[in-house]
């Protein structure tokens, strides 16, 4: 990447508390556009409680942070018109169906009618989803409901979007091809901002930061990564770094 | 205005979609209404009582026909002696025990007058009390009968005395269904209105849902708008089938104007929705919001004026009424169906509602919070 990156997420000393308990501490770090930020740690690190401050759902205890350039204090109803977002629990409405759900949240996002007959179309396509586009999506695989959320939350091409372990639960082949999509968000000028536990995506990341007990340990390329803690793979580098921490995991 | 559409177009589908909801919505309320006035009725009938007869004569054997003819009263028995009919209250099969002393006949023939025992089971007071008056009046009756029969009838016009003619306004034949269905109703579209608000809402908690809808763009008051509009619409529906029914199964058709009804239910069911988006605010899962709602239409229920007069409580108590808005509706409905109310009448019940209904509502949209 070249030098003149344009810094899309920007924290500085972010922090959490609830209470005595301190779930992200004073984390810094940047996210460049169009890049793929991988955010790993173990269940409990704090990592779901670190996006949810960013994406405006959770406000921060203390310290800065901006997302697309706009303040999480002040901005954050403006922040939501920027971003997407993939929440770990399967949050599309399960008693509408496919179609309904991608008009619903396009309609909501401030999609022209126009707009959304055509998205909704392309989406359903290329998603093959077109059998069941009149069928309600309690019915539908784990796999494709998570596809499904993933296009619903690029809908309105944002900025940014946050992927909270969206591939939990799914199979090899579906989570190849949930990656295919997460590249082909990302070359389209989507920056993408992934939380997970599973080491071998990591490597799918342009970057990667580690956080053990709310604190970013490590933040660097894999390659980087593998260099500084001399390891094979992505799990050696993991496992060096969650040896330290003493919070139980949730 | 646009986001809106959205998310009421949703509310519906969701709504219609909804196989549990439709019929809690409506059958419930259809077999209520035809249930619950038939049972919540204040006349006292089949009062049991025994007769202890010491006397065995025919004017104790007449004494007895005439209670048991007047049809609030059911025999539970005669029994022999006093401690038998204790007895028989002991184990609730008597409520009143009337006492005819050996003697009666003689006595009432010689020296016109006569004592008679009534012991009454007083565990239902209502009943109790009730039950003793009847009886007391039917004695009177008989005594005068007796009088009638014994005394000259130049003699009973010369007797001073005043009758009392009593005429009854509004409900002439003291019909409970009349006074009671209005009330019934107000209390229904309450509990349905307000469960189905908090419920829905609660649920998309739980889901998960709420959250998606808290990282776009959608503002609060367009939420709650997308939430109360269409529970606002199905409470009036809920109100026009238990309408509909008074009228055509109890022949109950207001004597006030109908469009005032709408009126005052249209502000009603707004301060009632804003209740019950205020308690799905507060609660994160459907238990809890069904166990606060329990709590508080316990309270709606029975000090809403529904069963028990309001004037009737003691002071504490009426100032409590005061700020549940469910006695002002029930008011209104007794006072536009019943008496035929103008709107001058309620003006101030609708000004206390629909404050009640800003307060409720605003205190929800700031409760509630996209962020936490």
């Amino acid at each position: 990447m070249s030098e003149t990156k344009e810094v899309l997420i920007h924290a500085d000393k972010l922090s959490k508390h609830f209470g005595d308990f301190v779930a992200v501490d004073e984390i810094s770090f940047d996210v460049y556009k169009g890049e793929i930020f991988g955010f790993l740690g173990a269940n409990g690190a704090g990592k779901t409680t670190a996006m949810r401050m960013l994406c405006g759902l959770s406000t921060p205890s203390s310290g800065q942070a901006t997302v697309a350039g706009l303040d999480v204090y002040r901005k954050p109803e403006q922040i939501k018109k920027n971003i997407g977002y993939m929440s770990q629990k399967f949050s599309l409405y399960e008693d509408l169906t496919v179609m309904e759900n991608i008009r619903f949240f396009a309609g909501i996002y401030g999609l022209s009618d126009k707009q959304i007959k055509e998205k909704s179309a392309n989406l359903v396509g290329r998603l093959g989803l077109e059998k069941e586009a009149k069928k309600l999506v309690a019915g539908l695989p784990l796999g494709w409901k998570q596809k499904l959320s993933l296009s619903v939350a690029l809908l309105h091409e944002p900025k940014i979007v946050f992927l909270d372990e969206p591939t939990g639960g799914v199979d090899p082949v579906t989570r190849k091809q949930f990656w295919d999509m997460i590249y082909e968000a990302a070359e389209s000028g989507t920056t993408v901002f992934v939380t997970t536990h599973y080491l071998d995506e990591a490597e799918y990341c342009n970057r990667i930061s580690i956080m053990v007990d709310g604190k970013i340990e490590a933040l660097d390329s894999p390659e980087g990564l593998r260099k500084t803690y001399s390891a094979k793979n992505m799990d050696e580098v993991f496992y060096q770094l969650a040896r330290k921490a003493t919070r139980q995991a949730d | 205005m646009r986001t809106l559409k959205f998310l009421l177009q949703k509310e519906f589908l969701q709504i219609f979609r909804n196989k549990a909801l439709l019929p809690m919505m409506f059958i419930a309320p259809i077999i209520q209404l035809l249930i619950l006035p038939q049972a919540a009725n204040y006349t006292i009938k089949n009062i049991n009582l025994s007769v202890v007869d010491f006397d065995h004569s025919p004017y104790s054997r007449r004494l007895a026909d005439k209670i048991f003819s007047s049809g609030y009263f059911h025999s539970s028995g005669y029994p022999a002696s006093a401690a038998e009919a204790i007895r028989l209250i002991e184990k609730d099969k008597a409520d009143i025990i009337l006492t005819i002393p050996l003697g009666f006949e003689d006595k009432l023939i010689k020296e016109g007058s006569q004592k008679v025992g009534v012991q009454v089971n007083a565990i239902n007071g209502v009943k109790a009390s009730v039950g003793n008056n009847y009886l007391s009046s039917i004695l009177s009756d008989f005594n005068n009968d007796i009088r009638m029969e014994w005394l000259q009838p130049s003699r009973i016009s010369n007797q001073p005395s005043i009758e009392i003619v009593s005429s009854y306004w509004y409900n002439p034949m003291l019909t409970y269904y009349i006074f009671m269905v209005p009330g019934i109703l107000v209390f229904l579209v309450t509990l349905i209105g307000g469960n189905m608000t908090a419920l829905n809402i609660v649920k998309e908690k739980e889901v998960g849902t709420i959250e998606q809808i808290n990282v776009t763009p959608v503002r609060k008051s367009q939420f709650i708008l997308g939430k109360l509009i269409p529970f606002w619409i199905l409470g009036n529906v809920i109100f026009t089938v238990g309408l509909l029914i008074a009228w055509l199964v109890y022949g109950i058709i207001p004597l006030g104007s109908i469009p005032l009804l709408y009126l005052f239910a249209g502000v009603y069911l707004f301060a009632l929705l804003g209740f019950g988006l205020l308690i799905s605010t507060y609660s994160e899962t459907q238990q809890q919001a069904n166990s606060m709602i329990f709590l508080f239409v316990m309270i709606f229920n029975l000090m809403g004026g529904l069963f028990t007069p309001i004037e009737s409580m003691p002071d504490w108590a009426q100032v409590i009424t005061h700020v549940i808005p469910i006695s002002y509706f029930i008011e209104v409905m007794r006072m536009i169906v019943l008496k035929g109310s103008g709107i001058r009448d309620i003006l101030y019940h609708i000004g206390v509602v629909f404050s009640m209904g800003i307060i409720l509502n605003g205190w929800a949209i700031l409760n509630y919070r996209k962020t936490s």
